[in-house]
């Protein structure tokens, strides 16, 4: 594990020293197995209660982990024969967005998800995953499609927000984004949507309109980073963790506020600690959702997406 | 661009409403924000606070605006007693609420309701910035869908005046979440044939710009509003460049493909009318 965050050094520490302890009963005399099995237990515990209890901070640094797992790394765990395609067909490429067909068990799906980059290089040319008014019309052409050849979308959701720049507003960020919305609205196939990192604002959002719409444990989405909001609020970034707490941006919060369908548990750590566990995880609600939705008519899985939506919000 | 052709347009007399009184003049004389020249009050009221030097068009009240389009006496409000609570915990937020209530005699930063703009029948939502910056949480979401929703059962044209900074931090995500639940809205009612008329007044941007304000059969703007998706502050700390005085204007909106049309305030009434009418005989004659 290269990059350690700072909730977990306890438990980096003891389990690096029960290594050293392990390292010295072999090459030793000394039998230290008692003193071992009771740092492991107390690794345990301490594991039980980091993890466990992890704050709403910890958890935007759990979604924001260099080694978090991305769309292409789930693309290629659930699904096979993944193909992808490029283009809007009217100005170019964005590879923040990547947007193709699969298998999903022998069911052909249309899959498109935020793409952030693995290194440097990777990222400069993915724009760190943040999209360009061409990402989301790329998206909504592949959605159109899934719509004429009858196959569910799946949309993973992993954006900082859409990229705020000059050539972007030029191309209308905002068009892009309000056209996705209400086009998702009524597509007549089934859409499931699933936040597996941050899912930032408008520019998540864009991704985010469906019939189900699911959160890893870790993930966040707000309608503003963390940072942004303690600017605005308290004009002081500094103050991000306490605007983490006050927005209310995990799964936890989400759930309560009826906002999504399902937390789907990580793997112990984080989804980075084990991406075949975690692709598990994702499958299994995935195959729930499909099962539920593959029984409406479209008359009916337009009029349900409208009835989800309609609650949403809190007034008097 | 050719100008949209009117004759100057009749003066339609208001209602002497209740609304009104909220506002106390401060005085006989009303400064121009941007051209400083100063005017009578009465004389800026008469151009709905226009600049009659410049033409710079000041924010319009949502009654103000309200009065001015519908034919007196046929404005009918809904939801009016719709307001906000805190559902995040939010600390101050009611207190804010409560003070913008008091401020602006309204009781959320939008009004919706249904009339005759000469004569032809339609349901408007008007939003006002002077209640938290027009801002959207899941009160003004849900007006809006209300609104929405009345217009297609009632087969009504469906007309928004926006004017709001985005999303309201104090709801968070359920702010975000109105920009969703106003876009499922708009395409039950489009796909139902309704007509969609939305004018951008200054300003819109954010999470408004980015759902229903984008999404009318036909957007327009108010000359010199700013639209737009990312704030100008963001944008120059993003690319680390100046950007150009006009950017996210109206004009830079319409000369980017954004915008259908660019409507002086004096102009509205009478644009509204023919494309109302227009749509209408559509129907009629379909
Ligand atoms: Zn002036």
């Amino acid at each position: 594990m290269k990059h350690i965050l700072e909730f977990e050094k306890p438990i980096i520490n003891l389990k690096e020293k029960i290594v050293e302890l392990k390292k010295f009963t072999s090459e030793s005399e000394l039998d230290l197995t008692e003193e071992i099995t009771t740092l492991e237990k107390r690794l345990a515990e301490l594991e039980e209660d980091v993890y466990g209890n992890l704050k709403p901070w910890d958890r935007v640094q759990m979604a924001r982990h260099p080694e978090r797992p991305t769309t292409m790394d789930y693309v290629e765990e659930i699904f096979t024969s993944f193909i992808e395609f490029h283009g809007d067909r009217y100005f170019g490429d964005d590879e923040a967005i990547i947007a193709g067909i699969a298998y999903y068990h022998d069911q052909p799906v249309t899959v498109i998800g935020h793409q952030r980059g693995k290194d440097t290089k990777e990222n400069i040319r993915r724009n760190f995953g943040m999209p360009h008014p061409e990402g989301y019309r790329k998206a909504l052409r592949h959605m159109k499609q899934a719509e004429k050849f009858n196959r569910p979308i799946i949309c993973f959701i992993d954006t900082k927000g859409a990229y705020p720049g000059k050539a972007a507003e030029e191309r209308g960020q905002s068009e892009a984004i309000a056209k996705n919305l209400m086009e998702m609205a009524g597509l007549t196939v089934p859409i499931i949507c699933i936040v597996i990192g941050e899912g930032g604002s408008g520019g998540a959002l864009a991704l985010g309109v469906g019939d189900r719409l699911h959160m890893l444990e870790n993930s966040t989405y707000s309608v503003i980073s963390p940072e942004g909001a303690a600017a605005l609020l308290w004009k002081d970034s500094r103050q991000a963790k306490r605007a983490a707490e006050t927005m209310k941006i995990t799964a936890y919060d989400l759930k309560d506020l009826h906002v999504i369908d399902q937390i789907i548990p990580e793997a112990r750590g984080g989804a980075h600690r084990d991406v075949k566990q975690q692709a598990e995880y994702i499958d299994l609600v995935i195959k729930q959702s499909l099962e539920q939705l593959s029984s409406y008519t479209k008359d009916e899985l337009l009029e349900k997406r409208w009835e989800k939506y309609k609650v949403i919000g809190e007034f008097e | 661009m050719a100008k949209f052709m009117f004759s100057k347009r009749k003066k339609y007399a208001t209602i002497p409403s209740e609304h009104s009184k909220v506002d106390v003049p401060e005085g006989l004389m009303q400064k121009c924000d941007k051209c400083h020249k100063i005017f009578y009050r009465k004389e800026m009221k008469k151009t709905l606070n226009v600049c009659p030097n410049c033409g710079y068009h000041h924010p319009l009240k949502a009654w103000d605006r309200i009065e001015d389009l519908f034919d007196e006496g046929t404005f009918k409000e809904w939801d009016k007693q719709l307001t906000s609570v805190n559902p995040l915990d939010f600390p101050d937020y009611e207190e804010k609420i409560k003070k913008d209530r008091q401020k602006t005699g309204l009781n959320e930063g939008i009004i919706t309701g249904e009339g005759l703009i000469n004569g032809q029948a339609t349901s408007v939502a008007v939003m006002d910035s002077s209640f938290r910056m027009g801002s959207m949480g899941s009160a003004i979401g849900e007006k809006i869908t209300r609104a929405i929703e009345n217009a297609r059962e009632a087969s009504l044209p469906f007309i928004i005046f926006t004017a709001s900074g985005g999303a309201r931090m104090q709801e968070g995500v359920l702010s975000l979440m109105q920009m969703a639940k106003t876009s499922v809205a708009i395409k039950r009612f489009s796909d139902s044939g309704g007509l969609m008329i939305s004018i951008m007044t200054h300003p819109t941007t954010g999470g408004v710009s980015a759902s229903f304000a984008s999404l009318g059969d036909y957007n327009f703007a108010e000359p010199g509003a700013l639209i737009g998706f990312a704030g100008r502050r963001i944008i120059e700390q993003t690319i680390r460049e100046k950007l150009p005085e006009d950017f996210q204007t109206a004009e830079f909106q319409l000369k980017h493909g954004q915008l259908d049309r660019i409507v002086p305030r004096e102009e509205m009434k009478d644009l509204l009318t023919t494309l109302l009418e227009m749509h209408q005989k559509g129907r009629n004659d379909a």
